[in-house]
């Protein structure tokens, strides 16, 4: 699937596809003409992936052939032992997590996880975790504090659960929770946003040492949809609020919000998965080598300055 | 000869500003929920409780702060002010939303901090919102405001109270608002280990972000009746259940029942329970305290 930035790109390679179908009955000599359109579309991708706009970013954040957590964690990872549930209620599907090899190293890592088709979307409640969620993550987390190992999170969430059950298990306090434990953890904790980071639900697993963004993903305090209905009264502002909110992740760390961006393939880690995981394991080795090295004394203080220094206000 | 009595003898309107007499606003309050009427004078007394059902009016700091503290207070971090980092723009700048609504309220952002005694020898930090400054909303001053109070608290090893009445984070600051969050719950962390107490006094709304932070990790979490207090907004549950909410969801009364405040307080006897149960605390300190020093 495309969406209608992609236009462009979509295009030439349909005609590149009906030149290279000539070039195969081989009446015609159409090699100059299939040159030309291969540099066209480099051309057309740097163009359109590179003056990417918020509301662009977010859909493509969204693209259903992008890889999930599992994807990351099969791919990047080795000997991942699944762990399920709070110990108290259940254990909820949009979150997973274990521990696993990166590398030579064993890293606890968990995140979000949604789901491919419409059956497992709703298995895996789009990504969106109830309160069991967030407690089962700080169970892992706690876990991997006792063994001294360190704690790798991937964000991808379009907001915590909002529902019935969610609420009356305490939503607001599993999320409450998580902030307070998860800044004074004593081992180093890499957070990365691979897909939506929403709001609350996104941060409830979002607070580390180094907080890192794949550079089609997007972190805010609401998601454009909602963002335009509450403040515009309508949803057809999305694209105006999601330039608003500031939410890509050049934005981010331009705000000092987060610690770096990591770069995708042109057009998305949709389109060669292989090259993402790759980069993201070699990124997250090189902050741990730095990170491991840190007394726990000083990562917690490093930690809490790093996000009490985060916010813009006047002091007169 | 003239007849004196229609004949203004200075001209104009000759009394002193000092000794005009204050009208009073209403002397009389209908309460917005059961329209009974009582005496103003009355109804402050009672802390803008009505007398007649209970209802907990909608108050603010300065309200607030004269319920624990009488007049003798002091108010800290003032000098923290807002900014429009983003240049955010939705019906109107958020620039110009700010000048106007602090000229309208008076107030330079919807939280303010005071130092005070509760009772004698019981101090107290107060860090209390105002609910018509923007709905509440926790920007980047909230959340340095109740950072500050919260380390100042820690600083001198006294314990601190959040009043939260908020619709949650404030869109216009987007991710910095998000971030506060954070913020303000690892400066409770370190709260925590100094084994400062940390009291969350919830009142009618407490939604979002601020549910989602420090208004959940008090060490008491205490609301006042019938508050509607909830991570999620209800219209967005509403929206996505697709059917109506039962009656008292996300009332106060809801979350004792299922474990999230210790207990429901009326605001008559706020200060005299707070003081009860700060002197319970008094002078007891962690064994160990191990970082953030």
């Amino acid at each position: 699937m495309s969406f209608d930035f992609e236009k462009p790109i979509v295009e030439l390679e349909e005609q590149l596809e009906s030149a290279q179908k000539i070039a195969e009955k081989g009446k015609v000599d159409v090699s100059g003409t299939i040159a030309e359109l291969r540099q066209k579309i480099e051309v057309a991708k740097k163009e359109v992936y590179g003056n990417m706009t918020g509301w662009q970013k977010v859909q493509l954040s969204r693209h259903p052939d992008r890889p999930y957590t599992m994807d990351y964690i099969e791919n990047m990872t080795e000997g991942f032992m699944e762990q399920h549930g709070d110990r108290n209620v259940k254990d909820d599907k949009a979150i997973v997590g274990g521990f696993t090899w990166l590398g030579d190293r064993t890293v606890m890592i968990l995140g979000q996880q949604k789901g491919r088709n419409t059956k497992m979307r709703q298995y895996r409640n789009f990504g969106m975790p109830n309160p069991e969620g967030y407690r089962k993550a700080l169970r892992l987390m706690k876990l991997a504090e006792k063994f001294n190992i360190p704690i790798i999170t991937l964000i991808d969430t379009p907001g915590a659960s909002p529902g019935l059950e969610a609420e009356e298990r305490g939503q607001g306090e599993a999320i409450a929770k998580n902030l307070m434990e998860m800044s004074v953890l004593k081992v180093p904790v890499i957070c990365v946003v691979i897909g939506e980071g929403a709001s609350g639900g996104a941060l409830g697993i979002g607070v580390g040492d180094r907080v890192l963004m794949l550079e089609n993903t997007w972190y805010s305090v609401i998601s454009p949809e909602s963002c335009s209905s509450i403040l515009w009264r309508s949803w057809d502002f999305k694209e105006k609020a999601a330039e608003s909110l500031k939410l890509t992740a050049e934005n981010m760390l331009a705000n000092g919000l987060i610690d770096g961006i990591i770069p995708e393939p042109l057009g998305g880690a949709n389109t060669d998965p292989a090259t993402i995981y790759t980069t993201l394991k070699a990124v997250l080795l090189k902050h741990l080598d730095v990170l491991s090295k840190l007394k726990p004394a000083k990562l917690i203080e490093q930690r809490i300055a790093k996000f009490s220094a985060m916010g813009a206000f006047e002091e007169v | 000869m003239k007849l004196p009595w229609f004949k203004r003898e200075k001209a104009g309107i000759t009394t002193q500003t000092k000794d005009k007499k204050a009208t009073p606003e209403g002397l009389w309050h209908k309460c917005s929920r059961c329209k009974k009427v009582c005496d103003t004078a009355d109804h402050i007394g009672n802390k803008w409780v009505c007398p007649n059902c209970n209802y907990h009016t909608k108050i603010g700091s300065a309200e607030y702060f004269n319920i624990l503290f009488g007049e003798t207070f002091e108010l800290l971090f003032e000098n923290i002010k807002p900014t429009d980092p983003l240049e955010f723009f939705d019906t109107k700048s958020y620039k110009d939303r700010l000048v106007d609504t602090i000229a309208k309220t008076n107030l330079d952002d919807a939280l303010r901090v005071a130092v005070g005694e509760v009772a004698e020898g019981v101090p107290l930090v107060v860090a209390c919102m105002d609910f018509n400054f923007i709905g509440g909303s926790m920007g980047s001053v909230m959340g340095e405001r109740i950072a500050r109070a919260i380390d100042y608290g820690r600083e001198n090893k006294i314990p601190v109270m959040v009043i939260s009445k908020s619709g949650g984070a404030r869109m216009m600051e987007a991710a910095f608002s998000l971030m506060q969050m954070a913020k303000t719950s690892a400066k409770l962390a370190l709260l925590a280990q100094a084994g400062v107490p940390y009291i969350s006094w919830l009142t009618d709304p407490t939604t979002g972000g601020v549910t989602a932070s420090f208004a959940m990790l008090g060490d008491f979490n205490i609301a006042e009746p019938e508050a509607l207090i909830g991570f999620a907004g209800p219209r967005v549950i509403r929206e996505t259940i697709g059917k109506d909410l039962p009656k008292g969801f996300q009332s106060s009364e809801f979350l004792l029942e299922h474990g999230f405040v210790d207990s429901i307080m009326q605001r008559t006897e706020m200060k005299e329970k707070l003081t009860q149960l700060l002197r319970l605390l008094a002078n007891k300190r962690p064994i160990e305290a191990e970082i953030g020093s």
